[in-house]
């Protein structure tokens, strides 16, 4: 008996220089990624810079000013009531109604969904984000972490393909956090979901994400898969050189390609440690006069950097 | 469609705030009411005390129709205010709150949820008026009773026959029903500009005010515009009870003297609310959600 395995991951965000501006602020620039079926995709970056500007624009809240967004293979902006059918989100804040219950939000998003929602659906849905013990009291009586555990229950009580969390676990104890750590893993693994998720902490995201991108002032700064972005045989080179463009156009043509992480702001490279000395004199080789080449100790040191430089 | 206005309806009747104009407009009305059954007699000789010399009234002048009338002229130039609370709160208030990006990420367009919500704050416009006729006009009926409606106008007299009265606060309020509507438009377009509660209400009081200053000036600039204003036309519920008079003088019955002020009104009215709730569509639909 033969069996023929056709493998194909279909990318269910695509994005490709998006930019938005307000006025002479880039909220972002000229951001690209990709984020494929069934992986959890973690969107890294410091407060302000461009995390939630990029998820408004996924949701269309808000309209780039240049570049294009696709979801499940359509563009958003010509197929959006379909495509949000498929879209679960919170977005920054759990805001939610005060004079209502944590049931009736759900009842209430629950109805403005096409296809048909039940109660138990919707009791389902509480007891998956721990409030099942609540279902009936006001949402304002909830703490900050209820109110988010609510909101992300509004993102799922449809049973969305996508799920898009921006900084779920602000204002969680740890427990909440370990919680929502657990939920996404689940959604993930066990129910085959894709998600997005958001923070500006690297340890919350190292733990779910298959995938990270960090972004600073709105521009990709790396983006890779976790496993190999964390591996500590490799370290995060920054190069400066006399002359970036070539150095750049050097990188991209040899074997050292593969490593490079970004562009902006100057190089960072991933790159095994017994390789740094091989494309210092690669470079030199190239006629391209290195100006300094600095490593840091692992990702979070290059996040943390960037971070202190804003 | 009708699931967003079954949602948007039930949000706006969870909110104690949406009964305080229930509560302002039964307070008033029922003050009102108890002080003319009080001291009613009082009141009726002092409004005909400039035609007691030339004509005499019988019956009872102070019924339940006057009652409403008295009501009506009162509560109809403050109910706009209550219903702007809840009006120009409807997409601003959402924005301050931070849910209105909940809604705008879901499967419906930004104007399917722009005009669901105006439905649901239209809804509460009728329901308002209607709990305002109940009290008004039925709650006078059987505190004070029924008779012919005697009113005084600035220059003239009008009586009514009783029998010919009721429909023509039923084409009042359906008249007050368009004014109050363009008040309720007119509370969705300030909302839509805002990410505030507090501007949009404070803006459509003031834009009220404003107009109804315009409308009531004898200046000759403001006249060319005066006929274009939604204010000059809110009060023409008016117009109902001024009757057409035969050649004999008497009057007719089922009859109103100017139709054509009215249908103008509603005609006014209507392009009013229409040329708001879409430049409220226009404007959210282009606007970003950053709230």
């Amino acid at each position: 008996m033969f069996g023929v395995f056709c493998y194909y991951v279909m990318s269910v965000i695509k994005v490709q220089n998006i930019s938005k501006h307000f006025g002479s602020l880039k909220a972002v620039d000229d951001l690209s990624f990709e984020v494929q079926a069934g992986q959890v995709f973690g969107f890294l970056g410091q407060n302000g810079s461009g995390k939630s500007t990029t998820i408004r624009m996924l949701l269309s809240l808000i309209h780039p000013t240049s570049g294009s967004i696709e979801l499940f293979g359509k563009r958003i902006e010509k197929n959006r009531e379909e495509i949000l059918e498929q879209v679960g989100a919170i977005i920054e804040r759990p805001d939610l109604y005060p004079y209502l219950s944590a049931k009736e939000h759900l009842q209430l998003f629950a109805k403005v969904r096409k296809q048909k929602i039940g109660e138990a659906d919707i009791n389902t849905t509480l007891e998956k984000v721990g409030l099942a013990h609540r279902a009936q009291d006001k949402v304002q009586t909830f703490s900050l972490g209820m109110k988010q555990r609510l909101g992300i229950g509004i993102a799922l009580v449809h049973n969305p393909s996508l799920i898009i969390l921006d900084e779920p676990t602000n204002g969680l104890d740890p427990q909440g956090i370990a919680d929502i750590r657990q939920l996404i893993q689940y959604l993930a693994k066990e129910e085959g979901k894709t998600v997005l998720v958001s923070s500006h902490l690297l340890s919350e995201i190292e733990q779910v994400a298959h995938q990270i991108l960090i972004i600073h002032q709105g521009k990709k700064m790396v983006e890779g898969v976790t496993k190999e972005l964390l591996d500590p045989e490799k370290r995060i080179v920054q190069i400066k050189t006399t002359d970036d463009a070539a150095a750049l156009q050097f990188i991209t043509t040899v074997s050292f390609s593969s490593y490079l992480l970004s562009r902006s702001e100057g190089m960072y490279l991933k790159i095994p440690t017994r390789e740094i000395p091989l494309l210092n004199e690669a470079l030199v080789k190239a006629g391209v006069g290195i100006v300094g080449i600095e490593t840091k100790n692992s990702l979070e040191d290059y996040f943390l950097q960037i971070t202190s430089n804003a | 469609m009708w699931s967003l206005i079954k949602v948007e309806l039930y949000k706006i009747f969870s909110r104690p705030r949406t009964y305080i104009a229930f509560g302002a407009i039964a307070a008033l009305i029922v003050v009102i009411q108890l002080g003319l059954k009080i001291d009613g007699d009082s009141y009726a000789s002092f409004l005909m005390k400039d035609i007691n010399d030339t004509l005499t009234v019988d019956g009872n002048v102070l019924n339940g129709y006057l009652i409403c009338y008295i009501l009506l002229q009162l509560l109809l130039v403050h109910v706009p205010l209550l219903v702007a609370l809840i009006a120009a709160d409807m997409i601003s208030g959402e924005a301050n709150l931070g849910t209105l990006r909940l809604l705008f990420s879901t499967p419906f367009t930004r104007t399917q949820w722009v005009l669901g919500k105006f439905v649901a704050a239209s809804i509460y416009t009728i329901v308002l008026l209607i709990w305002l006729a109940l009290l008004a006009l039925f709650l006078s009926m059987w505190v004070f009773g029924t008779d012919d409606l005697f009113l005084m106008k600035s220059n003239y007299v009008v009586l009514i026959e009783q029998k010919d009265v009721l429909w023509r606060y039923v084409g009042a309020f359906v008249f007050a029903s368009f004014s109050l509507l363009t008040v309720t438009s007119l509370g969705f377009l300030m909302s839509s500009i805002a990410n505030n509660s507090i501007g949009p209400i404070v803006g459509t009081m003031s834009a009220i005010v404003f107009f109804t200053i315009l409308s009531t000036l004898n200046i000759p600039l403001f006249s060319m515009i005066k006929p274009y204003l939604f204010t000059t036309h809110m009060n023409n519920w008016k117009e109902f009870f001024d009757i057409q008079v035969s050649d004999n003088n008497e009057a007719i019955n089922g009859s109103i003297l100017n139709v054509a002020k009215i249908k103008t009104s509603l005609i006014v009215l209507s392009t009013h609310i229409v040329l708001f709730v879409g430049t409220a569509v226009y404007i959210t639909k282009k606007k970003d959600i950053l709230s």
